[in-house]
């Protein structure tokens, strides 16, 4: 109910953006949140996504031939906006891609006080650092745990996957889909997504588990894995919930308005029983 | 009426007073500013460092834990035992008990400078300062942020209790028309004050709401921001009761005498208040505790201290206020006060650092540098606090 109050919302806004755009001639803008589909059955863990990513954002290139890297289980950090790990399953090593999720209703973007954590209108979740005051609420907020900061840094910087938006604007596709010699990485529209992703389950039931991660879990990501072994042997958090994060907020957040006007007058109120009160007794002494 | 003073002479006037007043006052060298002068120096050398190299030079935050001892402690832990002003205040002011007038004042100035000292402790943790005033100039209002509308009612929350506090400042400036002034919006500013603390005191405890995943589950509950509201009452109360023990054993001779022999009589009633709040926080804490259904976590290490934490420093101190008030022994409430400062800290500590993460491989404790910029704040904040009260009339009723 709630999300598709939500669309109705992204429509309006979407309704009112194409009455603009069509008086000044312009293209119209994408409304329809983009995302990238991961088929984990399909990774070799070659890691070319890692050497396209940290090419495309100035970050230092992995020298993926001989460091190891995936010997042990890695987490993003302030100069890998991406990593990819290799997991021991039951149907044998299986690479999965780890960086923002992009969530629809994100948890990060929802903490920031300063709007410096924003969720563009075509889906990426992007950081701007002329807003931003490094209070690191985005960090606490985020429940795959994927801002990192420049902690060495006297103009420290928020650090995460912003899903090339500056590519994604020249209309290109991201670095790491483009880099994947395995066609693991698939971008698009993620209603288009989802259907591609339920097709291969429906036509492979075998081959997969049946749970896209990333359609509804915490309210819906942009990136969705699909996979074979179940996701908590390679990495994922099963145990999020489908509640979008920043609604764990709103409930606190409507009550603001309540109390901050209610409040004083209840607080009047008491005030002037206890004059009234004094009142009373001074009469009758 | 003696003649109107021309401005001029009234300038040069204040500024005498003001050069005469802002000498410190003898004698120097004391226990206290010989323990406090080396850690404010220290501090200071490590915020130079801080600001210089970044944060993680001096401290030990990581990317697992973007928030250490600085908010955890200073920000979060000190706004809720600055919360006695707002209780005092509504007791005083709103209720109209004029028993515990007295303490009014020097809680307000407790409070005032316990938010500019601990909240205003949050940019030396931010990363980006210059930036702060984003938030506040309006061009890019996060509305739908718990940390904005903390921000905001920390920065009206110090106008308010500045013009709370103001009249002993006119007082002491000798500005008599002007604290009849401010005298007369005291109501006003007690009135927005009080509800701009419940919301930011239950503000900070929103901010963990999207933790969920992040901490552990007998310490995360939607109702956090209602735990730390109820908290934050006691945790006030309990504190002025400490900070009244402290200055009629430190500051006599700047108390005033009839102040003096009602003081066991204020311990006593405000130690009564706190009870109760010590009890609904306690009940509160139950039920979110029976609501999630929690029996089987109680049996690891993170039960036993949750267990410490809610009997022994939620449910013994509230029993031993309740006790030492029905004795009337000022002694009795005094060590259940210390427990329940204790206990507040522990939770605010438990929220924010201890139990957040707590399965994560490598935790996080505070460097020795992070404990002496706290130690330096807390050190600068008594020294402004002594030169206040030794100064203004801050401990003397207030003639309205």
């Amino acid at each position: 109910m709630k999300r598709r109050s939500f669309f109705k919302l992204a429509g309006a806004a979407g309704l009112t953006l194409t009455g603009k755009s069509a008086i000044a001639q312009e293209p119209v803008e994408q409304t329809e949140f983009v995302g990238v589909l991961v088929d984990t059955t399909r990774c070799i863990g070659c890691r070319s996504c890692e050497v396209a990513c940290a090419k495309a954002h100035d970050l230092p290139v992995p020298d993926i031939r001989n460091d190891g890297a995936l010997e042990k289980v890695r987490t993003t950090s302030e100069t890998q906006w991406m990593v990819v790990n290799r997991y021991e399953t039951e149907k044998g090593a299986v690479f999965v891609k780890k960086q923002c999720m992009h969530c629809w209703q994100p948890g990060c973007t929802s903490a920031c006080l300063t709007n410096a954590m924003y969720k563009t209108r075509s889906g990426p979740v992007i950081w701007r650092s002329k807003k931003c005051m490094g209070c690191r609420f985005c960090m606490v907020s985020c429940p795959f745990d994927i801002p990192k900061f420049e902690y060495h840094s006297t103009n420290p910087r928020i650090q995460k996957c912003n899903l090339c938006w500056e590519r994604l604007q020249e209309g290109k596709k991201p670095a790491c889909v483009e880099a994947c010699p395995t066609d693991t990485l698939m971008f698009g529209l993620k209603r288009e997504l989802m259907e591609i992703a339920r097709v291969r389950v429906y036509r492979h039931p075998q081959d997969y588990v049946h749970k896209i991660y990333g359609m509804s879990d915490v309210g819906g990501t942009g990136w969705l894995y699909l996979s074979a072994v179940p996701f908590e042997n390679i990495g994922f958090r099963t145990d999020l919930g489908t509640t979008p994060y920043p609604e764990f907020t709103t409930d606190f957040l409507y009550a603001v308005p309540v109390v901050l006007f209610g409040l004083p007058a209840f607080l009047m109120g008491l005030n002037m029983l206890a004059r009234s009160n004094e009142e009373k007794s001074s009469g009758r002494e | 009426m003696r003649e109107k003073p021309k401005l001029s002479k009234e300038i040069v006037r204040f500024v005498k007073f003001m050069i005469s007043e802002i000498k410190p006052k003898p004698p120097y060298i004391t226990p206290f500013n010989v323990i406090t002068v080396p850690i404010i120096l220290v501090g200071l050398v490590i915020l130079v460092i801080r600001f210089s190299q970044g944060l993680g030079a001096v401290t030990n935050l990581s990317q697992e834990f973007p928030w250490g001892f600085w908010i955890g402690f200073d920000v979060i832990t000190g706004v809720a035992l600055a919360g006695g002003a707002y209780v005092i205040t509504f007791i005083v002011y709103v209720m109209r008990v004029e028993k515990y007038h007295p303490v009014a004042n020097v809680t307000v100035l407790n409070g005032f400078l316990a938010y500019v000292f601990y909240a205003g402790a949050l940019i030396l943790d931010l990363g980006r300062p210059w930036n702060i005033i984003n938030p506040i100039i309006g061009n890019s209002f996060g509305f739908n942020s718990v940390m904005f509308l903390v921000a905001w009612h920390f920065l009206m929350y110090m106008a308010a209790e500045f013009i709370e506090f103001s009249p002993v400042v006119a007082e002491w400036l000798g500005w008599k028309k002007v604290k009849k002034w401010l005298s007369a919006i005291t109501l006003g500013a007690v009135i927005f004050g009080i509800t701009l603390s419940t919301l930011h005191q239950s503000g900070l405890g929103a901010l963990f709401l999207m933790a969920k995943a992040k901490i552990h589950p007998l310490w995360y509950s939607e109702f956090i921001p209602i735990l730390f509201f109820t908290s934050s009452i006691f945790a006030g109360l309990t504190m002025v009761i400490m900070e009244g023990t402290l200055s009629h054993r430190v500051l006599k001779d700047h108390i005033d005498p009839e102040h003096h022999a009602s003081h066991d009589e204020i311990t006593i009633g405000l130690a009564k208040f706190a009870t109760v709040a010590v009890f609904v926080y306690y009940f509160f804490k139950l039920l979110t505790f029976l609501h999630n259904k929690q029996w089987t976590m109680l049996n690891d290490f993170w039960g036993f201290w949750y267990i410490l934490e809610v009997v022994g420093f939620v449910l013994i101190p509230g029993c031993l206020l309740a006790f030492g008030v029905k004795q009337r022994n000022t002694s009795i409430i005094r060590v259940g006060s210390i427990m329940a400062i204790a206990g507040v800290i522990l939770n605010r500590l438990n929220v924010s650092i201890i139990a957040f993460k707590w399965d994560a491989p490598v935790k996080y404790y505070p460097s020795w540098q992070e404990i002496v910029v706290t130690l330096m704040i807390i050190s600068i904040e008594i020294w402004v606090f002594r030169w206040v009260v030794s100064r203004m009339p801050v401990m003397k009723k207030r003639k309205a």
